[in-house]
């Protein structure tokens, strides 16, 4: 352990030493939410290929299906847009049920062209 | 489908039919009932214990009380998965009769890394393959199992991996009550891209806060991974915090949110001295949240009793601070995969133990004015100042780059040993992508930025409704791989489960193994292998030393040796002994009356055990007094040739003796003395002559030239009634 590292928390000690315990759970709580707000952001902000199967499955796609049409989605890099957003874009412009619009993705390379 | 028989073994075929068309008929999770009052039952008042079951096994010493099983408020968890869900089923219907009401499901090796869901029935290592078809099958299953014991079951399993996500989806449309979330566990222990595991985790937890999934984080991982468990507490409470404040800020109620917390250490060391500040400790830091209390796992060694004794600690330190779940281990995790009965063993423990202390806290108090105060308030401040450090160090990413977590060292120093992870790197790396300003999920339960469009009244609504809205619209796979699934396995152990055959398992129908425990007088090393050799001239097959312990370095040593058999039993040919139908208590009392029937008992040999044949006599006891029997007793330690005198002299229909002791076979000895002295002395046709004791059965009695014999837990009916059977066979009555 460095030397500083060690007078920091003899420092950092002394003034959690005058806090009464409610005020050390406070403490505790506040240090906490700060540092699980750059996460919280990331959840907010960003999506991933598992985040948008799960959207797919919500909408009644199988978990086979869901993986090819997430992978073409990312590919056609449209993802951003939000897999269910594109399957039912995909649907509204055939007018297909879902299933079909996320096998047409699947099946058809063209299928994503021009939709937004 | 139709509600089980007690008589019956659960039909796995019949639950997996129509299975395509099953939901779950409820979501979210189940406490325990409390008895407004406390629960009253015999003669006893029980400050905490919760509603009673329908159906249960109660503890083995509950004949003694009249069969009460009490139920103690903690939910006790018992963790079940052989890798074939089809057996687990049959195990979580015991597991429920013993007392559990949360079942946790481990998944199989590797399946945190596998990026997407799997799907059909898959056999497992080391846990189940978590699919649509294992989860849902075994969800329907325990809607029969709670049904028949009369409490809801908690069904549990793992969101984490990298297909967190969907995982979380599949349990909400599943109706899995109970699941770990926990990313911190993905990044520290399964390598998971750090910046991939918190989006996959909001979005996970988002769902599983919307279906009332209960959360159990996994923070209890760093004190089964450090060097010293009890030298990382400071951080446990960081990444408890951590867990707690990240579910809180996304969404999910606190009362959703639990701590997975373990007593971090184990005897031979001073316990308590460790575990008890940390309990104390964190329930005051986290007094919004739920405690799961676990058992300790870190230190299990082979030895069963050894883990059980040190679980037993751990529950009491539960009792002594509080759980809102009681987990349990299975006392055998340190030899192999669990097996049926050890996970029995471990709710019996946790049963056993919080019933015993009911209460606890109304009769003793921590104490913090103490050293504990000075303890516990040592290891709060170590945590913020770890917190502090993290926020300068740059927050959660930069600390865990620098190693900051499960360093085998107590805070602040450093082992160097701790686990350090690149955001750049680990599985799921650079895969995380921006939403756009239009991005759109036309689903329920969505974290973040939606950007819906204007109107909606729920998010499906362009759908016409999500599958968590309308569970119909759920796509089921039944089979994806036509070579390993529950199909082929269960035609294979059918002749097991539904035919005639009778094979022993330890986990799967027709698996064959079997335990043997043997007290090898050779030293360690000599005795491993000989127990081994042992084993196998017996005919065990694979026969594999799963424990040894040293009694002395050279006296000898205790082995358990565990192997299969590869035979069968007909049941058809065994020749199982009628059940005694006893006679009316009028037949009884008239057959009794008839003859003014009188007997002369008295315990024989060396042996002053009085107390089981005083209960077959007496009539506060119910014994054979109360029938009408006029008796003679003539205590213990009394001489067979005493019995038989005293017989003659008072003109006895019978004799009853009592053996206890069974050293050197003179249980055995003393019923043919006294066939053989009743024989020489004339009066063998004229009395009945009847032996009890622990160590008797009617055959043995038999044999040993009795009329009948009794065992442990005869009652005094079964005596008269045995008698004026007997008499009528003779026709004297």
């Amino acid at each position: 352990m460095s030397e500083d590292r060690i007078k920091k928390f003899e420092a950092r000690r002394q003034q959690l030493e005058k806090m009464s315990d409610e005020q050390l759970k406070n403490r505790f709580w506040e240090l906490c939410d700060q540092i699980v707000e750059p996460m919280v952001d990331y959840g907010k902000k960003y999506t991933s290929q598992s985040i948008e199967r799960s959207v797919l499955l919500r909408m009644g796609i199988d978990s086979v299906t869901s993986q090819g049409v997430v992978s073409r989605i990312n590919e056609a890099g449209l993802l951003g847009k939000g897999a269910g957003h594109v399957v039912l874009k995909v649907s509204q412009k055939h007018k297909v049920d879902l299933r079909a619009a996320a096998k047409r993705i699947n099946e058809d390379k063209t299928a994503l062209e021009g939709l937004f | 489908m139709k509600s089980l028989d007690i008589k019956k073994k659960i039909d796995i075929e019949e639950i997996l039919n129509d299975l395509e068309n099953y939901h779950p008929r409820r979501k979210g999770w189940t406490w325990r009932e409390n008895v407004d009052g406390g629960y009253k039952v015999e003669k006893f008042h029980f400050k905490e214990m919760t509603k009673p079951l329908k159906n249960s096994v109660p503890l083995p010493a509950a004949k003694y009380f009249n069969n009460i099983d009490p139920q103690p408020q903690p939910v006790i968890t018992t963790e079940i998965a052989s890798g074939r869900f089809e057996d687990d089923i049959r195990r979580m219907r015991m597991a429920a009769w013993h007392g559990a009401d949360h079942i946790m499901v481990i998944r199989t090796t590797g399946q945190s890394h596998i990026d997407g869901l799997l799907e059909g029935s898959p056999e497992g290592v080391g846990g189940v393959p978590i699919t649509r078809k294992q989860i849902r099958a075994s969800r329907k299953a325990c809607d029969l199992i709670e049904d028949e014991v009369g409490r809801k079951i908690n069904f549990h399993s793992y969101v984490s991996g990298v297909a967190g996500p969907e995982v979380a989806v599949l349990f909400a449309e599943e109706g899995i009550n109970g699941a770990h979330q926990d990313p911190q566990y993905n990044v520290l222990y399964r390598n998971v891209n750090m910046y991939r595991s918190f989006t996959d985790a909001a979005s996970a937890k988002k769902v599983m806060a919307d279906a009332g999934i209960f959360q159990i984080d996994g923070a209890h991982n760093a004190n089964a991974t450090a060097k010293e468990g009890w030298s990382v507490m400071p951080e446990l409470l960081v990444q408890h915090g951590i867990n707690c404040a990240f579910s809180a800020a996304v969404g999910m109620p606190k009362s959703q949110i639990g701590l997975s917390t373990v007593p971090p250490c184990a005897p031979p060391a001073p316990k308590i001295w460790y575990d008890l500040p940390y309990a104390v400790a964190l329930r005051d830091i986290f007094s919004e949240f739920k405690f799961r209390a676990q058992q300790n796992t870190r230190y299990i060694e082979s030895d069963i009793e050894e883990a059980t004794r040190t679980h037993v600690i751990d529950t009491m330190i539960s009792s002594l601070t509080s759980a809102d779940i009681q987990s349990t281990i299975t006392p055998d995790e340190g030899r192999n995969v669990p097996w049926h009965y050890n996970n029995i063993r471990g709710i019996e423990t946790a049963k056993q133990t919080l019933v015993a202390l009911d209460g606890f806290k109304q009769l003793v108090k921590i104490d913090r004015d103490g050293p504990l105060g000075e303890m516990v308030r040592d290891i709060k401040e170590r945590a913020i100042c770890f917190l502090e450090e993290m926020v300068e160090s740059g927050g959660y990413f930069a600390a865990v780059e620098k190693g900051f977590f499960v360093d085998s060292a107590k805070y602040p120093a450093r082992n160097g040993d701790g686990i350090a992870r690149d955001g750049k790197g680990g599985v799921g790396a650079g895969t995380i992508i921006e939403r756009d300003a239009d991005y759109m999920a036309p689903v329920c339960s969505v974290f973040g930025h939606i950007h819906l469009p204007a109107g909606l009244k729920k998010p499906c609504d362009p759908i016409d409704g999500c599958t968590l809205c309308k569970p119909e619209k759920i796509a089921y796979i039944d089979e994806i791989d036509q070579t390993d699934n529950c199909n082929l396995r269960l035609a294979k152990t059918v002749e097991y489960r539904k035919g005639k055959m009778i094979k022993p398992e330890a986990e799967w129908a027709g698996d064959g193994t079997v335990l043997i425990q043997l007290f090898v007088p050779e030293e360690l090393e000599v005795a491993r292998v000989a127990a081994q050799e042992i084993a196998k001239k017996m005919g065990l097959l694979d026969p594999e030393v799963i424990n040894a312990q040293v009694m002395h370095p050279s006296e000898g040593t205790f082995v358990e040796v565990k192997g299969k058999v590869d035979f069968a039993i007909d049941r058809t040919t065994l020749k199982i002994p009628p059940k005694e139908v006893l006679l009316s208590e009028e037949e009884i009392r008239e057959g009794i009356k008839k003859i003014g029937l009188k007997v002369v008992a008295g315990t024989v040999g060396e042996d002053e055990h009085s107390v089981g044949l005083r209960e077959i006599l007496d009539i506060k006891h119910g014994g054979i007094e109360k029938y009408g029997v006029k008796y003679h007793y003539l205590g213990t330690s009394v001489p067979i040739s005493k019995m038989v005198d005293a017989a003659i002299e008072t003109g006895a229909d019978a004799i009853l003796i009592s053996t206890i002791i069974s050293h050197n076979d003179v249980h055995r000895k003393n019923m043919r003395k006294l066939d053989e002295l009743c024989r020489e002395k004339g009066i063998r046709d004229k009395v009945m002559v009847m032996c009890g004791g622990t160590q008797v059965t009617r055959e043995i009695a038999q044999e040993c030239g009795m009329d009948d014999g009794f065992g442990r837990g005869t009652k005094g009916i079964q005596v008269v009634n045995s008698m004026v059977k007997l008499l009528k066979a003779k026709k004297r009555i």
